[in-house]
């Protein structure tokens, strides 16, 4: 049976949630940087090669934050270079062909990922359930997370706004 | 996905199996919640013109509710097919309905970008197996 409340119940779904985190880290930031590499050079600029390379090493970042909370919990779990060549195959397929269609796309990401996270706490908040992950780390963990992406947001927009 | 676009999506699939309107008895269970809350969330939607609701009969969604419940459809298709061709999960079923109320449309259309899913869904949706066709076939191949 399922349940319409967005709640998170136990270790296996916040696990997966996490994995989806993961995923989402991969799909929605390093994907732009890797598209903006394949521009060509007249299209480019140290500003938004700066903001991109950032946004792809703080990515990094989150999954291994991510995947360290998921070790800690008592669930079954795939690493995540099993799923790294799936990601990497869909960059040629659904890539931005131009340099605001790069941008819109890492700004439509961060304001995603900032979401995923959100209804995420909100999903973590709302349950009584015990977690093998301590869980004022976890809440801790997704909320520095969550601020980075809201971060990410800005950065982008102000980027986008100055060039217009 | 919100609460009132999982209410509309098994509306939808529910009319699809029995092709007539779906019992609140029937959605209480498929939900996970009571049949008062159905009753009081088929209000709403009624008064929202996404749904009609006739006494001992029950719901069926408008045009305008089917338009929801197709795209409400079409992220829960994503999920399933996520978790079972990335995530590699068996029962992926049972887990898409638990990780649906936490995952948004928006989080879907990105997980969608890494998935092969046809031009055609949510059509191939089979309300049977509560799970794509395509996607079912898929998996059997795969096992065989």
């Amino acid at each position: 049976m399922s349940s319409v409340a967005a709640r998170v119940d136990s270790d296996q779904q916040l696990a997966r949630l996490l994995q989806i985190g993961v995923v989402l880290e991969e799909v929605v930031e390093a994907r732009a940087h890797r598209h903006y590499q394949t521009l060509p050079a007249d299209e480019r600029d140290d500003d938004i090669e700066d903001l991109l390379s950032h946004a792809s090493e703080e990515s990094a970042e989150h999954r291994r934050l991510l995947e360290s909370l998921i070790e800690e919990l008592n669930a079954e779990s795939i690493p995540f270079e099993d799923v790294k060549d799936l990601v990497a195959q869909s960059y040629g397929k659904t890539g931005p062909e131009d340099f605001d269609g790069v941008l819109y796309d890492q700004l439509h990401g961060e304001e995603t990922a900032y979401k995923f996270y959100d209804d995420l706490l909100d999903a973590v908040e709302a349950s009584d359930a015990e977690f093998g992950v301590d869980r004022t780390e976890l809440l801790e963990t997704l909320r520095a997370i969550r601020e980075a992406e809201a971060g990410g947001v800005e950065a982008v927009a102000k980027l986008m706004e100055d060039r217009a | 996905m919100n609460t009132a676009d999982q209410y509309l999506k098994t509306i939808f699939l529910v009319e699809q199996l029995h092709d007539g309107p779906a019992a609140t008895g029937e959605l209480a269970d498929r939900l996970g919640v009571s049949p008062a809350s159905v009753n009081e969330m088929i209000g709403k939607l009624e008064e929202r013109g996404l749904v009609t609701h006739e006494k001992y009969k029950g719901a069926s969604v408008t045009d305008d509710g089917e338009a929801l419940a197709r795209e409400a459809l079409q992220t829960y298709c994503i999920l399933e097919r996520f978790l079972a061709n990335v995530l590699d999960v068996d029962d992926f079923r049972a887990e898409a309905r638990q990780l649906e109320p936490v995952i948004d449309e928006t989080v879907a259309d990105r997980l969608d970008m890494i998935i092969d899913r046809e031009p055609q869904c949510p059509d191939c949706f089979d309300a049977d197996e509560d799970a794509c066709e395509l996607l079912v076939e898929e998996r059997v191949e795969a096992d065989d």
